[in-house]
């Protein structure tokens, strides 16, 4: 674990925050990483010579915490001095990034910067520049990067996005609801979810849980759910093994945990339903991000429990239980990544450089108050976690048991096309909607087999 | 001669006086150049012709040979002859899609016919406030469809539909319809849509229909002892029936691909159950980034609309003849 220099207790502190940055600056030019942009920019205590007029537009999704994007658009226009040109964010629904990777490439045309989440920077591997001079940068100043965001964004040893940071998932749970049916802890396995969420549901609190194609809660839930009861897209050498023992127990879990504990219009969510239903009191549980706790912490006012009561003070956090086979999660990670058709791609490195900085980045980080975290465990030690409420507290680490798309094999482009086909939600979406768990595993096999060959 | 036309402009006798008479000197090239009826009609065709070319032929040839190649996004590909093809009519979901594409078009292209037939012989009546009716009918038909679908998609929400809420309240049922979380309501929930929001076409263009037919042909069947059903079928019908049959062709070209509507409405789940072809082949093409196999997936459109167009008109020319 990376612990912070003298250097990041600073950098959260806006009054040393100038200081931290030429700090940062002079050090990463002091050990020679490739990075001239900025530094020399600042050096020279002028804008640099980027053409009058010269726009920069970033794409990235709608963050859950609006405040996140209200915090960019205040940061592009810092940015906008700082390098002498303008910066433009554009945010568009998540689940619309990939339609609009894929228009910009073919055509050749458009934003200069896209966010990429999880492994997509394998299926755009040809349209993205390669910044590996820009991680070295930031590992040398934040330190190594989570083993799944180096895993997403290495693409045949380049670096073709910059990690930015990670969504984590942890299941938001109505404590005083699980307390009243005798689960004072949060159930440690599966088999005890379903359990506990059957006599839930029989009080007309289920748990809440999309199997839909969307882009994070959906694979957030489907892809652990598969590993940990042994089951997986490929094995180490690559070649398909989802028609297992495993993967068929998975889909036999899930059908009943579906039908004793769900709410059962979950096959119809987006990433957004879960939320709206937990804040209206309708689900008891779901796997999400902490974007339902920090709604609920700053709509207190309005967001009451059935006592009365702000529901914040209700809501606690726990991971995902236990299979039989492992106990790993699959968390969400963010990139940026530079489009080799982009005219002003030296400008776009130097203002993600900026952007991912401990200065920028900081102030962003603290913004989203636990909901994103970092890519780099350097970030665990922010002192935001020390004053964080508890129930938050879980998020600092849930990174640590992620897996990556196309475990157990490496991550691949193939990976990312099953991802995108929805072929592993799809496989228990269709076990709950009654085909046999048999029969849903091997049409995954099917399908996989077309991709994988 | 440009010259004297511009001199002697004013009166007929003044062109006439400066004019050569045919025949009596050959015209210039660049006058018969000018002159040419193929080239005017050349000049005149030539920006619908270029775009025509950009937005039409372009876009299709170039679909057709996407769907020859296994261009991937970032990637040039190769041409793989039918593969594609084949691919794509292996496939489970495509297999979902194409039968549903059918479906969705057959029910919703019967039930905007029978509905949109049903106003607009409503609305051929005389009754006060006409006018305001028929203005109010289109709005289903002009509001655009990515929002009519989502104020739809919110009522039969999962969690908080107005309509299970509705149906509950008034006891017609104890438990919440799955809208759009079963893959067979979520397939009606559509047809219901789009019938929702094409009956308007259907109704306003055979009102337009019906109001050419002369009254006194009404009149004399009533003379003659025909009751309602009875003038609609043998006096109103025949003479709707071109009229009708245009309508439904387009109908089933804009139902038939459509995409904004199940991508708004279901994003063609629950799992691919409602899937049709443009929204699964813009699922693999651009959200998937495999363009080569997305414009194959929709290619399979075209040799049906191609004969459900050709057998309708060809059924409309003989009525126009008979």
């Amino acid at each position: 674990m990376t612990t912070p220099d003298h250097e990041t207790s600073t950098v959260a502190t806006p009054k040393h925050a100038g200081v931290s940055r030429r700090t940062f600056l002079a050090g990463s030019a002091a050990a020679g990483i490739a990075v001239a942009g900025l530094e020399g920019i600042l050096a020279a205590r002028r804008a640099p010579a980027y053409a009058q007029g010269t726009r920069l537009n970033i794409v990235r999704w709608v963050d859950f915490i609006p405040a996140c994007d209200v915090e960019l658009k205040r940061q592009a226009v810092d940015a906008s001095k700082a390098l002498g040109a303008e910066v433009v964010f554009e945010f568009i629904n998540a689940n619309d990034l990939q339609a609009r990777i894929t228009a910009a490439m073919q055509s050749g045309a458009g934003p200069d910067i896209i966010q990429m989440l999880h492994n997509w920077p394998h299926l755009y591997a040809n349209g993205l520049v390669d910044v590996s001079d820009l991680v070295a940068w930031q590992v040398k100043e934040q330190g190594a990067l989570y083993p799944l965001s180096e895993a997403n964004v290495k693409v045949g040893g380049k670096f073709l996005a910059l990690p930015h940071g990670i969504v984590p998932g942890l299941i938001a749970y109505r404590k005083s609801w699980f307390d009243e049916i005798g689960a004072t802890t949060f159930p440690k396995t599966y088999e005890e979810l379903r359990q506990v969420s059957a006599k839930l549901k029989k009080k007309g609190k289920p748990y809440g849980q999309t199997l839909g194609h969307t882009f994070g809660d959906a694979p957030g839930w489907a892809y652990p759910l598969m590993w940990n009861y042994g089951g997986m897209e490929v094995d180490k050498s690559g070649k398909t093994a989802i028609d297992s023992k495993g993967t068929v127990d998975a889909v036999k879990f899930m059908t009943a945990f579906w039908k004793d504990g769900c709410d059962e219009g979950g096959l119809a969510w987006d990433d957004t339903n879960n939320n709206r239903a937990f804040l209206a009191g309708e689900i008891c549980a779901t796997l999400n991000g902490a974007s339902i706790y920090i709604a609920a912490k700053r709509g207190q006012d309005k967001i009451k429990d059935e006592k009365g009561e702000p529901m914040v003070r209700d809501i606690q956090h726990a991971r995902l239980p236990a299979g039989p086979a492992a106990s790993s999660s699959y968390q969400a990670s963010f990139h940026h990544g530079v489009m080799k058709y982009g005219k002003n791609q030296k400008l776009a490195k130097d203002f993600l450089q900026w952007l991912h900085g401990k200065e920028q980045f900081g102030k962003w980080f603290q913004v989203a108050e636990g909901f994103s975290i970092g890519s780099t465990k350097f970030w665990e030690q922010h002192p935001l976690w020390s004053t964080i409420d508890e129930p938050m507290k879980g998020f600092r680490t849930a990174a640590d048991n992620s897996r990556v798309f196309g475990y157990a094999g490496a991550p691949s482009a193939k990976a990312t096309e099953v991802y995108s086909k929805y072929v592993i939600v799809d496989m228990f979406a269709k076990g709950v909607q009654g085909t046999k768990p048999e029969d849903a595993a091997k049409w995954a096999a099917e399908e996989l087999k077309k991709i994988y060959g | 001669m440009k010259k004297s036309i511009a001199g002697g402009s004013g009166s007929a006798a003044g062109l006439e006086a400066v004019l050569s008479h045919p025949g009596t000197s050959r015209p210039s090239g660049l006058t018969r150049f000018l002159e040419s009826e193929r080239l005017l009609a050349g000049i005149l065709l030539a920006p619908t012709v270029v775009l025509l070319g950009m937005f039409i032929a372009y876009p299709f040839v170039m679909g057709v040979w996407l769907s020859l190649s296994s261009v991937s996004v970032g990637n040039p590909g190769e041409f793989v002859g039918l593969k594609n093809f084949i691919k794509a009519w292996n496939d489970s979901i495509f297999r979902t899609a194409f039968y549903n594409t059918f479906f969705y078009t057959f029910w919703a292209t019967i039930f905007k016919l029978a509905l949109g037939m049903w106003l607009a012989l409503l609305l051929n009546r005389h009754f006060r406030g006409q006018r305001i009716v028929r203005a109010a009918m289109l709005l289903p038909f002009i509001v655009p469809t990515v929002l009519s679908t989502f104020a739809w998609r919110w009522m039969f929400d999962p969690t908080f539909s107005v309509l299970n809420w509705l149906l509950y309240q008034t006891g017609f049922i104890t438990t919440k319809l799955p809208f759009l979380s079963d893959g067979t309501y979520g397939m009606w929930c559509a047809i219901v849509v789009n019938t929702w929001r094409g009956m308007p076409f259907f109704a306003i263009s055979l009102l337009a229909g019906l109001q050419t037919i002369s009254p006194d042909l009404q009149e004399a069947a009533s003379l003659d002892g025909a009751n309602g059903w009875h003038r609609f079928w043998h006096v109103t019908w025949p003479l709707l029936k071109p009229v009708t049959l245009v309508v439904v062709v387009f109908s089933i070209i804009q139902t038939f691909s459509d995409f904004q509507l199940i991508y708004v409405l279901t994003g063609g789940g629950p799992a691919n159950a409602t899937h049709l072809l443009a929204t699964y082949a813009y699922q693999i093409g651009v959200a998937t980034g495999l363009l080569g196999e997305g414009a194959a997936i929709s290619l399979f459109m075209l040799p049906v609309l191609f004969i459900v167009v050709w057998l309708q008109l060809r059924y409309l020319r003989r009525l126009e003849g008979a």
